[in-house]
């Protein structure tokens, strides 16, 4: 097997008295469809902090790409390839959904102030080139009619889309995607899923997805890791998960004894 | 997205000169007001690049002022004695430069250490920056201490005011525009967000503080050679929350209504002239109305999309 995309190695981060995450071991393959699941409050969303550098692990490291990822600002590792979707929507909301894409292509271009004031044949070139990309982006996502309507003023679903495909503008080779299906009914759910797998196909990167919805996570992912307070308490493709005695006790407690 | 945005500059440009070359014409007391119309946009679009786009509330803009203002006449003061009559544009131009760069630098220097600072907490430190910089420069006996800088030669006429104008508008609505600078709109709106998309909070709020510190300075210079007469308590904080006023009330990161605010505030007060003590109250009552009427702003189209400026 050559080097994951992403290994984690006994990452363990602390909040005070609190322990986050414990001794955390976890790897991501490329062109990955993996789950992280976990009842509330497991650390699921912290561990995605952890990976894109929002939060710096007390103890152990992280690799991304062979490189290790400590002490790079979430923009930097934006840069070599992790994009993320938030739990609770974080769009540009006064952006129009053309400009929130737009935005987030700039981190691969090199123009900035001098080219913008300058305004020359290049520069003209290159910004058609960002606007092509973007509805193109957009067209294959079906948000294409709506590329003038402010971010905030979608409907939820398509909020949601746009998200992801604000992430995929910054052409990345990990994509993180917290809770999507959160505050979906199971039509928008189903088609969620075909959604992701299409992305995984289509521009052949992996995926990483926090959920709380277990059927989803059943679905979609080859493999599962679940955390319950911090700590892995299993790993493994979704067959084992379900009859994993662990996993069991954790999302519907111990059974008595009679 | 044509290269229209340039040619537009040019040819507005041209026709400010053409009305310019007429100014002799125009009664004096409006020549005047109309510099000022032209200084107050430089300020207020300046400040709706660091308020308005990028979303940090500055109260030190008239500190940024005060450093250009000084900066470029003490280099007009200096240089006029020793150049002939002719070559008064360039001894303004190389001053507005001088004073802008000196207001940059300042904008660097604040804004490097304080932009982890967020919202009230932002708005107190450039307050507490610009008292600092009206303080030194009532304390400076080089350029008159608290009785002020006179002798400051009459450069600025409706040329340079609003040629600076023209350029003002023309640079910051092509960087908010452009695709780089969808990244301020993208800082203001969710910093979280924006470092998560690979843009670097930090680096674009120190650049908006810079550039906007840098017209702000240029503004200082072109007011300096239009009153000839500096004092520092022309600097204090009035002026600066005078022109966040012009910004909140065009809208934030409207810029054309910052404009049309920036014209109506400096008008108003000259139209009140005439009920004398009844002036100010006057004012104040007119911006809460229009604040309780259009709390939106004065002028709100929606933002420009893509990136035709």
């Amino acid at each position: 097997m050559s080097t994951p995309l992403l290994q984690l190695d006994k990452v363990t981060i602390r909040f005070g008295g609190l322990m986050a995450v414990s001794t955390l071991d976890f790897q991501v393959q490329e062109n990955d469809l993996v789950g992280l699941i976990g009842p509330n409050g497991a650390g699921k969303t912290t561990v995605f902090n952890l990976i894109t550098g929002v939060y710096q692990p007390t103890e152990g490291t992280i690799q991304f790409a062979g490189s290790p990822t400590a002490n790079r600002k979430p923009h930097q590792l934006t840069k070599v390839g992790i994009a993320r979707t938030f739990q609770n929507i974080r769009l540009f909301a006064s952006l129009s959904v053309f400009d929130n894409v737009r935005a987030a292509m700039q981190v691969h271009r090199s123009h900035g102030v001098r080219q913008a004031l300058w305004r020359g044949k290049a520069y003209q070139a290159a910004e058609k080139e960002v606007n092509d990309r973007v509805m193109e982006l957009l067209e294959i996502f079906k948000l294409g009619r709506l590329r003038d309507e402010d971010a905030k003023n979608l409907p939820y679903g398509d909020q949601r889309r746009l998200e992801i495909v604000r992430a995929l503008a910054t052409q990345p080779k990990l994509l993180l995607l917290d809770e999507p299906a959160a505050g979906m009914n199971p039509t928008e759910k189903a088609e969620l899923a075909g959604l992701i797998r299409s992305i995984k196909e289509r521009f052949k990167i992996a995926v990483l997805l926090v959920e709380h919805d277990m059927q989803l996570v059943m679905n979609l992912c080859e493999r599962i890791t679940v955390l319950d307070y911090g700590v892995k308490i299993a790993e493994g493709t979704p067959t084992e998960i379900k009859r994993h005695p662990k996993v069991i006790e954790a999302y519907l407690g111990e059974e008595q004894p009679a | 997205m044509k290269s229209g945005a340039k040619r537009w500059l040019t040819i507005v440009i041209v026709l400010i000169a053409i009305v310019s070359a007429f100014s002799g014409h125009f009664n004096r007391y409006y020549l005047g007001i109309g510099i000022d119309i032209g200084i107050n946009i430089i300020l207020a679009v300046s400040l709706n690049l660091i308020m308005g786009h990028t979303g940090q509330f500055s109260l030190g803009h008239a500190g940024f002022m005060a450093v250009g203002s000084y900066t470029a006449a003490s280099f007009t003061i200096a240089c006029a004695k020793h150049a002939p009559e002719s070559a008064a544009p360039f001894l303004l131009l190389g001053g507005l430069i001088i004073g802008g760069l000196m207001a940059a630098i300042c904008g660097l220097a604040v804004g490097v250490p304080t932009l982890r600072l967020r919202g009230d907490y932002l708005a107190i430190v450039t307050l507490g920056f610009g008292e600092i910089i009206r303080v030194i420069f009532q304390n400076m006996e080089a350029v008159g201490a608290a009785s002020g800088l006179t002798g400051i030669p009459n450069y600025t006429n409706f040329f340079w005011a609003w040629a600076a104008a023209a350029i003002t508008i023309y640079v910051v609505t092509s960087l908010v525009n452009s695709t780089y600078g969808r990244g301020f709109i993208a800082v203001h709106d969710d910093e979280v967000a924006a470092s998560a998309m690979g843009i670097n909070p930090t680096r674009y709020k120190v650049t908006a503080f810079v550039v906007g510190a840098f017209f702000a300075g240029i503004a200082g210079g072109l007011y300096a050679h239009h009153k000839t007469v500096l004092a520092p308590t022309g600097f204090d904080f009035m002026k600066s929350f005078e022109i966040v006023v012009m910004v909140i009330l065009g809208g934030m990161g409207r810029t054309v209504g910052v404009i049309i605010a920036a014209i109506l505030l400096t008008v108003l007060p000259e139209m009140l002239r005439p009920v004398a003590e009844y002036r100010m109250i006057i004012y104040s009552l007119l911006i809460i109305i229009i604040m309780m009427a259009r709390p939106q702003g004065l002028f709100t189209l929606k933002r420009s999309k893509g990136a035709n400026a």
